[in-house]
């Protein structure tokens, strides 16, 4: 049964019901909690820690804690906004985000998230690490150097009998997604669209797609993410 | 007080964000009355004549010339900028960091479709700047005070951050000029 839940979110009175997880209920409350891993109607992850807030004093991420009764969240405090700051500063660095070059530039969430933190320059040292792109397949395009493990392709993008066309491969260090061959091949062209758009970057992309949008019309050209996530009320 | 004293230069750049810093337009009249120029390639002054207040710089290290530059704009300017994503994370040139020297300039010199060097000679005269072995962002190099992004950073970002600058003022940057393309 889903119990109405009170609970405060940076000293606010909320309400929400016991099914949602915390990034749902602070949305029902008009509260933008950032999430790059997240993707609605799919089994939260939490593998970004994008969404990391503060619940009782501890560190949690909101995206895979459900919500309760009594909660005392903190969401906009100066260290938890450092926090997911320094977690998209990492991603930036760690893979190799060309972002003049790239495809999705301007749709991608991880610019989002900087764009709305306004992100001049990542505090740490950027790693150049060695990536490849694989154009084996006749649909998509995978390349390796956008990638940021958030797994929503594999949670995501499935044939018609529920086998997950991308998956992990190898650990630690070496890690990467890669798809495989066999449905691969067979992959039709709704399922490509579909992995293309719940890439929050530019690493899955379908051949022959790249710079649809003209600079200014793309997503995020005018609006920050919050205001996509959560419109703002109109005016009557 | 005299005015405020600006140099800019273009290392490993495309000279795209200098382009962008003109784009601030009829600004540049209001600008002129606010600062004196120095080494830039607007005024075409080659050598820095006096010590300057903010130095530009466009574009990323990648060979010893860059670091040669870069460190003297640190010692002539009070205030360092990196503008444009060149000069913040290596950009377009930074492409070649997971790839070695030796493979680039064989690429370049020696396998290249259209390439004819039948004596297979490398550019090796000493009066030639050596190439690094990436390409290095500025901040990792030397301090740099702040940042601008973009590709190329928009006039009106590159103006606002200035004008503040140059006044003294605090600046609220709009949510259009922060971009990354």
């Amino acid at each position: 049964m889903n119990n109405k839940v009170n609970f405060t979110i940076d000293d606010k009175e909320c309400t929400s019901t016991s099914d949602k997880y915390i990034v749902e209920a602070a949305r029902e409350n008009g509260v933008y909690i950032p999430t790059l891993c997240n993707y609605d109607g799919v089994k939260p992850a939490g593998s970004c820690r994008v969404c990391t807030v503060k619940v009782n004093k501890r560190y949690l991420t909101a995206c895979t804690t459900p919500i309760a009764e009594g909660m005392e969240i903190e969401v906009n405090t100066t260290d938890l906004q450092d926090f997911r700051n320094a977690v998209v500063e990492l991603l930036f660095t760690e893979g190799n985000h060309f972002c003049p070059a790239c495809e999705k530039s301007g749709n991608c969430e991880l610019q989002a998230l900087a764009y709305k933190f306004q992100i001049m320059a990542p505090r740490f040292p950027f790693q150049f690490n060695e990536r490849y792109i694989d154009a084996s397949n006749p649909k998509i395009y995978h390349d390796h150097n956008r990638c940021i493990l958030c797994k929503r392709c594999i949670r995501v993008v499935k044939d018609d009998k529920g086998k997950s066309v991308f998956a992990f491969e190898n650990r630690a260090r070496q890690i990467r997604i890669n798809f495989d061959s066999k449905l691969g091949e067979v992959l039709t062209d709704e399922l490509a669209e579909k992995a293309m758009e719940v890439c929050p970057v530019g690493s899955i992309l379908v051949k022959g797609k790249g710079f649809k949008d003209p600079i200014g019309t793309r997503k995020f050209d005018h609006t920050p993410i919050d205001k996509i996530v959560i419109p703002e009320k109109q005016n009557i | 007080m005299s005015r405020p004293i600006i140099a800019t230069t273009s290392l490993a750049g495309c000279f795209g964000c200098h382009m962008s810093f003109l784009d601030i337009d009829e600004r540049i009249l209001d600008l002129i009355e606010l600062v004196e120029f120095n080494k830039s390639p607007i005024d075409d002054i080659k050598t820095f004549t006096k010590d300057c207040d903010i130095g530009l710089i466009e574009g990323g290290c990648c060979n010893t010339e860059n670091i040669h530059i870069l460190k003297e704009f640190r010692k002539k300017c009070k205030i360092l900028i990196s503008f444009g994503e060149c000069a913040i994370m290596g950009g377009l040139p930074a492409l070649r960091n997971d790839i070695s020297v030796k493979e680039c300039l064989a690429e370049a010199y020696l396998d290249g479709i259209s390439t004819v060097n039948k004596e297979e000679i490398l550019p090796n005269d000493e009066e030639l700047p050596m190439i690094l072995n990436k390409v290095y962002p500025c901040h990792e190099v030397v301090k740099m005070d702040y940042h601008l992004p973009g590709c190329p950073p928009r006039a009106d970002l590159i103006w606002d951050v200035l004008h503040a600058l140059i006044l003294g003022t605090d600046v609220e940057l709009p949510y259009e000029v922060v971009k990354y393309d």
